[in-house]
């Protein structure tokens, strides 16, 4: 069947840009990985040949599980990234619902100040942060670095969450307070279900960008115990000699609990796609 | 057990008044329609009756009881609203059982409840589906249920049947004409469809531009409108309205309805060419641009050939013609 908005060169037009795009976006990455699999010498000699089972070399992920402190990164980075994503999409939420649902002076003013911090980058306050840190004893934990990264995600929760709050049916939450819900039920029990999908669209954009981050680490809390992973590759990467092996495997293993959670939410962004569709 | 008392209840949004004091009666078991076109704040008092909307003056009396400052689940009534507004979580069973199971009634109770409503809606096969597996006649006999099984003491429906195609509409009508009939229960409804208001009201109550125009029973209003506004919106087709000094009358306008005017080929009053015909069947709709009353809409009942272009005489039944003075009042 061919209607006028499919015809074949079209489609190879379109599919040859496509993967264009792909293969540059995927092509680090995809070094990444599989130089993390090769010998020290091919990882030199060869940079874009695949592993052969004669430069195959796991001695990067041995030295990386060997040095016992980087699970422990993997999961200072863990908690980080939760606990943050956590207190962003709770607090975020819980602002929008407030600007979208009630009426109140200063609405507009409030919901304009919530959303100023997305242009304004929060590492031009690091100094002052770094002062705050100080000053209340929260350098060197893990703490110091979820507060930031809540900071730092809700102006963009709460901008686009208010937005979908805005199109929850109001005769739903009407309902809800004839039959003598509480507004904190109406808001957890009707109205979070029902922007799940925006949600997930949210935690994505907030999750990379932590998990990813070297700045506040490597300032508020470069100790031994409280390095996260992206801080603990630097180990590796030293004034004159630097493990690549190591360095390349520490990378491949961190993109991995990104790349989980980012398939976790993006089912939900189908699924909230799809059942919207059909009402 | 429901009689409503509204008392000079003012709504202003900001500098935008939407009720200008409105005052209203009702007694127990009547079944009253808010009707009016939008805009002239009939939901925004549904919502004041309800509790979901402060007014900004004024009081609004359930039983006896100044419920002004009364959460909604605590004045004694039940909505259903115009997108139905289920929970989508929840079964049609929980979906009737929330209210009362927040209020904390037994269980049994609560389905016993549920047993009566759902069998006098007939919603019992329906009962461990979800919202999303019924048709929208279904979820709107659903969000019946829910109100029917909270035994309130005043139904507020909020343009139930807006959402419904042409036919379910009429068999939804019936259904809640037979609830009010079986439950004996106080019930407000507001609709835009005067079809609705007057097939269903004991009481209708047209409002416009935040007052109230008329109150008073379906016959009533269609009988003996008080003024332009009412005569114009109960009826249809709409009320012929003429320029008085165009026919050489007192009034300011003389107002007749469709059903009202003969038609003759060859004498009558008012002279005019047929600008469109609209058969019905039952019943025909002619257009006709009158010399003397300008453009006229005439309603004969059953069958009749009129091409367009033709001459034809219309004839105003002289005892069912109103009129209307400057301030749009009613002449007796």
């Amino acid at each position: 069947m061919s209607t006028a908005t499919s015809s074949l060169p079209r489609t190879i037009g379109a599919h040859a840009v496509l993967l264009t795009y792909t293969v540059i976006a995927l092509f680090p990455v995809i070094i990444v990985i599989v130089n993390s699999f090769k010998s020290r010498a091919a990882i030199f000699g060869a940079p874009l040949a695949p592993p052969t089972p004669k430069t195959f070399d796991l001695i990067g992920y041995t030295t990386v599980i060997g040095q016992g402190d980087f699970i422990h990164y993997f999961q200072n980075s863990l908690v980080v990234t939760v606990a943050s994503l956590f207190f962003v999409l709770l607090f975020g939420a819980m602002a929008a619902f407030a600007l979208s649902e009630y009426r109140f002076r200063g609405n507009s003013l409030m919901g304009l100040y919530l959303a100023l911090g997305i242009m304004i980058p929060i590492r031009l306050g690091t100094v002052a942060i770094l002062q705050l840190m100080v000053a209340s004893g929260l350098v060197n934990t893990l703490t110091a670095l979820i507060l930031v990264y809540t900071a730092q995600g809700l102006p963009l929760a709460v901008f686009i969450l208010s937005e979908f709050m805005k199109q929850v049916s109001d005769d739903l939450k009407n309902a809800g307070r004839i039959d003598g819900l509480s507004e904190y039920t109406i808001f957890f029990r009707l109205v979070l279900p029902l922007v799940r999908p925006s949600m997930a669209t949210v935690a994505v954009f907030t999750m990379i960008p932590i998990w990813n981050d070297l700045w506040f680490p490597l300032i508020l809390a470069p100790s031994e115990e409280t390095k996260t992973v992206t801080l603990g590759a630097q180990l590796f990467l030293g004034q004159f000699v630097t493990n690549w092996n190591a360095i390349l495997a520490a990378l491949s293993l961190a993109i991995m609990p990104v790349l989980i959670l980012y398939v976790i939410f993006s089912r939900q962004l189908i699924r909230g796609i799809t059942s919207g569709a059909v009402k | 057990m429901g009689s409503l008392n509204i008392e000079n209840v003012k709504k202003a949004f900001g500098p935008v008044e939407v009720l200008k004091g409105i005052n209203l009666e009702v007694t127990d078991g009547e079944f009253v329609v808010f009707v009016g076109p939008s805009g002239c704040g009939k939901s925004t008092l549904l919502r004041v009756i309800a509790g979901l909307e402060d007014s900004t003056s004024g009081r609004v009396v359930i039983d006896g009881a100044d419920v002004s400052a009364t959460p909604p689940a605590k004045r004694g009534i039940a909505m259903v609203f115009q997108t139905y507004a289920l929970y989508p979580h929840l079964t049609v069973k929980n979906n009737m059982g929330l209210g009362l199971k927040q209020a904390g009634t037994p269980a049994a109770e609560i389905d016993r409840r549920i047993g009566i409503a759902s069998s006098m809606l007939s919603l019992e096969p329906y009962l461990s589906r979800r919202p999303a597996e019924l048709s929208g006649g279904q979820r709107q006999r659903v969000a019946i249920g829910r109100a029917v099984v909270r035994e309130p003491k005043l139904f507020l429906f909020d343009e139930p049947l807006s959402n419904l195609d042409a036919a379910l509409r009429v068999n939804t009508r019936l259904e809640i004409a037979q609830l009010h009939r079986r439950l004996k229960a106080t019930m407000i409804y507001v609709t835009h469809d005067q079809v609705e208001a007057m097939t269903l009201a004991d009481k209708i109550v047209v409002l416009n531009a935040g007052k109230i125009e008329q109150i008073g029973g379906p016959m009533e209003l269609y009988n003996s409108p008080a003024n332009e506004f009412v005569a114009g919106f109960i009826g249809s087709p709409k009320m012929n309205f003429v320029d008085g000094a165009r026919l050489g009358e007192t009034a300011k306008t003389i107002g007749v309805r469709p059903e009202h005017l003969t038609v003759d080929a060859k004498s009558g009053a008012w002279k005019g060419t047929v600008v469109h015909a609209e058969h019905l069947g039952a019943d025909t709709n002619l257009y006709l641009d009158c010399e003397k009353a300008g453009l006229i809409t005439v309603r004969i009942f059953g069958v009749y050939n009129a091409e367009t272009g033709a001459t034809l005489y219309a004839t105003p039944d002289p005892a069912k013609t109103y009129r209307f003075g400057a301030d749009g009042k009613v002449l007796k």
